[in-house]
């Protein structure tokens, strides 16, 4: 008899987990939405790289530099670096691009080399080119001087 | 040996006794044309790309690489192929170039790159000679399509307005200063100008 009883309540709680989980199916923001699994969603356009050059606001101060221009085939190998042919220490006074900022002449240990560290050479681990995609989610970021700026909340 | 030779030399030197004047020139004439038409099919045969890929070593090592490039897939869909860029257009340049690429088929031959890991060992070299060559001529080759005189700077993102106005439009750089490894991957770039 209890073994039924306890059988019951788990397949009750069982079963309203399921509807609860189909409910929210529709309003949960996933890449496919409430796209039936048999079913293909229509892909999306490829969103375009933006390619202003102008300087982007930082949402923290270390945030490494967003890149504002476009970065297609730059090869970053054992061969070459293309970003370093304008934004390196010796190149900048040419191309006029900010240069690499001096934390990457440092190795692990905090001493400067000469050259950028090993470490720091792949740029693109770090920054990154932004593109006109519209945000799957809402994003409510708030920037810290924002943040203090606020009115205190009563 | 000699003997021929000179039984050669003496028919040449001896007025026609058997054939016609007319017969002679109108003889010339079209074994001119067969002789011109042959010669330049089997020169275009050797500017395509098809010619070009036939060798494994172009196809698999150069080739490959173009595929991933602007100028092989774009949003127009007009492309370059390697004759394109690597053969100039007018005529006696072309003859000069293709002679010049008769030392290739010795390389094909002999197998100088015959593997990637050969190709690879050499592609500084073979980048250094295009290089040289597309600034020796004041990259005549990119100027077959992108003519300097037809940019239309409004329309370039402002680096790329910025250095067309100046260092090529004075003169002072050629497209290939900057635009280096845009169709194929890059060798070691150490020592390069313009590079870290």
């Amino acid at each position: 008899m209890k073994n039924k009883f306890i059988g019951f309540t788990l397949l009750s709680v069982l079963l309203a987990t399921i509807t609860n989980l189909q409910a929210e199916g529709d309003s949960l923001a996933t890449l496919r939405n409430a796209t039936a699994i048999a079913d293909q969603k229509p892909t999306p356009s490829i969103a375009k790289t933006q390619n202003s050059d102008v300087k982007q606001v930082r949402s923290y101060p270390m945030q490494p530099p967003l890149i504002p221009h476009t970065v297609r085939n730059y090869e970053i190998n054992l061969n070459s670096n293309k970003c370093m042919s304008c934004h390196s220490r010796q190149r900048i006074r040419e191309s006029q691009a900010p240069m690499v900022s001096v934390t990457h002449f440092m190795d692990r240990e905090g001493n400067f080399l000469a050259e950028i560290s090993p470490r720091r050479y792949f740029c693109n681990q770090c920054h990154v080119t932004q593109s006109d995609a519209k945000p799957l989610v809402e994003n409510t970021f708030v920037d810290m001087h924002t943040l203090i700026n606020m009115p205190p909340e009563q | 040996m000699i003997r021929i030779i000179k039984i050669v030399w003496q028919t040449l030197r001896r007025p026609s006794a058997y054939y016609s004047l007319g017969f002679l020139v109108m003889g010339g004439f079209i074994a001119g044309i067969l002789f011109w038409g042959g010669f330049n099919t089997a020169l275009e045969a050797t500017n395509t790309e098809a010619f070009c890929i036939s060798c494994h070593e172009m196809k698999n090592n150069v080739y490959e690489e173009l595929k991933t490039t602007i100028h092989f897939t774009n949003r127009s869909g007009v492309r370059a192929t390697c004759p394109d860029c690597h053969v100039p257009h007018k005529w006696t340049d072309k003859i000069a170039r293709k002679m010049q690429a008769s030392k290739e088929v010795w390389g094909k031959i002999f197998g100088s790159i015959n593997t990637r890991e050969k190709f690879i060992e050499n592609r500084k070299r073979l980048a250094l000679h295009e290089w040289q060559r597309l600034k020796a001529n004041d990259s005549l080759e990119c100027r077959n399509c992108h003519n300097f005189d037809y940019m239309d700077f409004t329309e370039q993102s402002n680096r790329a307005a910025q250095q067309h106005s100046t260092s090529l439009a004075s003169g002072e750089k050629t497209c290939i200063d900057c635009h280096k490894g845009i169709a194929h991957q890059l060798p070691d770039m150490q020592g390069i100008e313009g590079w870290h």
